[in-house]
């Protein structure tokens, strides 16, 4: 405790009005409305961190939020999410837009640490005024995500990123939260990662707005979107977008202007009325991520409290009862809502 | 149910054109297991991108690696940085090829503790734990 408050006294005598209480949650958002990267950086990890402050934070920032248009990119690792990133982004400057990038990379689940390094391939954008990147660690939770990545994008968003980039960690074939959070999902593949059979799987073959054969100047790379495009066909589903299929090379810059296309297409699209669609149904999942989120807090703290949650867990342990029947009769028992 | 998810983010940078990053790898993985969020950005970085990427990922710590012999010039304009942004509550460490009499000056410049080869990567974990309070 003497330890805190010792740095506290050091904060205070050392750093711009700004942070000098971590608190000062009026000012900070000021400043995510000014897009001092300070205020932005500081924001991004109070809600990361889900300190205190972190709610009331959200709240002031979620009017400003819904201008950015979020891109998501998804993809096995290696198959050049972050180079592309970097190409992405190179272009879109030239289009004079501004850019804010989340970056996720795994948390170790042994250690809890874990080593970000997306940022090696987007060196040139470090000091770009109009880049801001962010680094995330998953912090355990999956789905490629981190849990406060959606908050990221939206501090970001607030700040007056034109576009937002959010990149998985290198995903499997069921990592599809990206879809929550991004208007536009692209999912970046290489050549040589599967045949066409892998091709039909369900997930990430199904969430991408775009899909994109990274490394194209490598064999078999032209096999591999005849291979997606003839799985795509394969749907049945009546989609209002088609899906398209590009073929790139994130090192030589072949096709990123294509890509950018593609991706403008994308949101002329949405624009045309599918965004509200999609829009309702992300404050719908927001709507119920939060209430799962809050009811099971309460509820837990409830039980902690009355020290049932000991007694029911040593139940569970002693095979007198398994977790399912153990929940049901535990919200049975507690009939006032939370 | 505990809130609190803080962890230690620590920028593990290369200032100056060294081609060579075995140690800060090192070091970098040794903090990782540690417990720790560590972002690494690669070789040949500038002060300046160094101080803007710490500013973006609000870390805790700076780990600077050097083995080219210019840390006289590179480090202390790294310090010159942070105070000139308001990051002086960012703690630095720096490593490599350092000799003896230059440390003086170098800890003078602001930097916490400077870590020789053959340096037990369990003194550094400690030093970086003990000097960020959760």
């Amino acid at each position: 405790m003497r330890e805190k408050q010792r740095v506290d006294v050091a904060r205070k005598s050392s750093v711009p009005v700004l942070l000098t209480k971590a608190n000062d949650v009026q000012r900070l958002v000021q400043g995510v409305f000014h897009g001092e990267k300070r205020a932005i950086a500081r924001t991004i990890s109070i809600i990361e961190n889900n300190e205190p402050e972190a709610q009331k934070i959200v709240s002031l920032i979620y009017p400003r939020t819904g201008r950015a248009h979020i891109i998501g990119i998804t993809g096995p690792p290696g198959a050049g999410k972050s180079t592309m990133v970097e190409k992405l982004t190179k272009e879109l400057r030239n289009r004079k837009k501004t850019v804010g990038i989340i970056a996720v990379d795994p948390t170790s689940p042994f250690t809890g640490g874990a080593f970000l390094g997306d940022r090696v391939r987007m060196q040139d954008l470090s000091i770009d005024e109009g880049v801001y990147i962010r680094s995330m660690a998953t912090r355990n939770h999956l789905g490629g995500l981190s849990r406060a990545t959606k908050d990221a994008a939206h501090v970001l968003d607030a700040a007056g990123k034109d576009t937002i980039i959010v990149e998985t960690v290198g995903a499997g074939q069921s990592e599809v939260e990206i879809i929550k959070v991004a208007h536009t999902v692209v999912v970046i593949s290489a050549p040589g990662l599967g045949d066409d059979i892998q091709a039909i799987k369900a997930g990430q073959m199904e969430i991408g707005d775009i899909f994109v054969v990274n490394k194209g100047d490598r064999e078999n790379a032209d096999k591999a979107v005849s291979d997606i495009r003839a799985a795509l066909e394969l749907g049945t589903q009546d989609k209002e977008w088609k899906p398209m299929v590009l073929k790139t090379s994130a090192l030589t810059g072949e096709g990123i202007g294509e890509f950018v296309e593609s991706i403008e297409k994308h949101r002329a699209y949405l624009r045309k009325g599918a965004l509200d669609h999609q829009r309702r149904a992300t404050a719908e999942i927001e709507l119920i991520e939060a209430l799962k989120q809050k009811i099971a807090q309460t509820i837990i703290q409830d039980l902690r409290q009355r020290g049932e949650w000991v007694r029911i867990t040593e139940k569970i342990l002693a095979r007198e009862i398994d977790p399912y029947s153990a929940a049901d009769t535990l919200l049975k028992r507690k009939t006032v809502g939370p | 149910m505990s809130t609190k998810e803080k962890k230690i983010r620590v920028l593990i940078a290369k200032p100056g054109l060294d081609s060579h990053d075995r140690g800060a790898k090192i070091v970098a993985r040794a903090l990782r297991d540690a417990g720790m969020e560590v972002i690494y950005t690669g070789l040949r970085q500038t002060p300046e991108q160094i101080v803007e990427t710490a500013l973006q990922e609000d870390v805790d710590v700076i780990g600077l690696s050097i083995l080219s012999g210019a840390h006289m010039t590179l480090f202390p304009k790294v310090m010159q940085l942070l105070k000139k942004k308001g990051m002086t509550d960012v703690k630095v460490f720096a490593g490599g090829i350092i000799p003896e009499e230059d440390i003086p000056a170098l800890k003078k410049a602001g930097i916490k503790e400077i870590f020789g080869p053959g340096t037990p990567t369990s003194t550094l974990i400690e030093c970086v734990k003990n000097s960020v309070s959760m």
